[in-house]
């Protein structure tokens, strides 16, 4: 059992377990701070993978902005606990088993067949690395993405902005 | 390479710990006599006559949105920042449109008026 084993398992547990909290939390603001702590879980094993940048930019993107959303629109909605009132499609909960034993099957499946190999080198996901691929290999995508959060702020404030009066 | 970052992982682990400890600490050490005077919520004395929650304004919801996009805007500039000596004039000219496109962004927010909170 090596250092790496132990900190995959730990990182994984807490992901897999706030993944599960926010199924089986009642209260909707209960199953945002799960969603959270699934997402310090995921930067912690993008770390290990040697994905540093990605890391850092999935605490401050996903959980900093994206989880602040979320508690925006449960705040708006005025979302209740949920009441235990029964369920007419009741039946339906039964048929999950056998699709997720499938799910299970396949994704078992693939993790067996898949070429598991190491990131090679310490300069794979450095902020270095990224910044120079970003501005040469990749710069369309790059100044395509400004567009993309162009429209983006457009989108937000047709929705959002209320009609002057 | 990893080894780097085991004094984060230690400092997340006691962090957790201590915190987890005080909550375990205050819950088993401490009395536990509940009433219902003692559960209701604090209304500085009253006795809470309305439902704590209300209309939302959507104003909030603006900002935050505008917040979270220029937050990526910076997440972008981080990286570029780091390699701008070696990228030169070129590198500068591919921020700029960038920011540029951005500022126009910008530009339409304040026109639009999503600035103003009254």
């Amino acid at each position: 059992m090596t250092f790496e084993q132990i900190l995959f398992i730990l990182f994984a547990g807490i992901v897999v377990g706030g993944a599960a909290s926010v199924l089986l939390q009642r209260n909707p603001l209960y199953s945002a701070f799960s969603l959270i702590t699934t997402f310090v879980g995921l930067a912690c094993l993008y770390v290990t993978l040697k994905a540093q940048f990605l890391g850092v930019v999935q605490i401050v993107v996903y959980a900093g902005a994206i989880m602040m959303l979320f508690v925006f629109v449960i705040m708006l909605l005025n979302i209740r606990d949920e009441d235990t009132a029964v369920d007419p499609n009741r039946f339906l909960v039964y048929l999950t088993i056998p699709l997720g034993a499938i799910l299970l099957g396949a994704l078992l499946y693939v993790v067996t067949k898949v070429n598991l190999a190491q990131p090679t080198g310490d300069e794979g996901g450095t902020v270095e690395r990224i910044g120079t691929n970003l501005l040469t290999k990749y710069l369309l995508p790059f100044e395509a993405t400004s567009v993309l959060i162009l429209m983006a702020v457009v989108g937000a404030l047709h929705l959002a902005k209320r009609e002057k009066e | 390479m990893l080894a780097e970052y085991l004094p984060t992982l230690l400092f997340l682990i006691v962090a957790t710990g201590i915190g987890i400890a005080l909550i375990l600490i205050g819950n088993f050490l401490g009395p536990k006599r509940p009433s219902p005077e003692k559960l209701s919520p604090y209304e500085c004395g009253f006795n809470a006559f309305e439902d704590a929650r209300m209309q939302f304004d959507v104003r909030y919801y603006l900002i935050a949105i505008l917040f979270i996009v220029f937050d990526l805007e910076i997440a972008f500039v981080y990286p570029w920042a780091l390699v701008f000596r070696e990228l030169g004039v070129f590198g500068l000219i591919e921020m700029g449109v960038f920011l540029a496109l951005l500022f126009i962004g910008f530009i339409y927010v304040w026109k639009k008026g999503a600035l103003e909170w009254e």
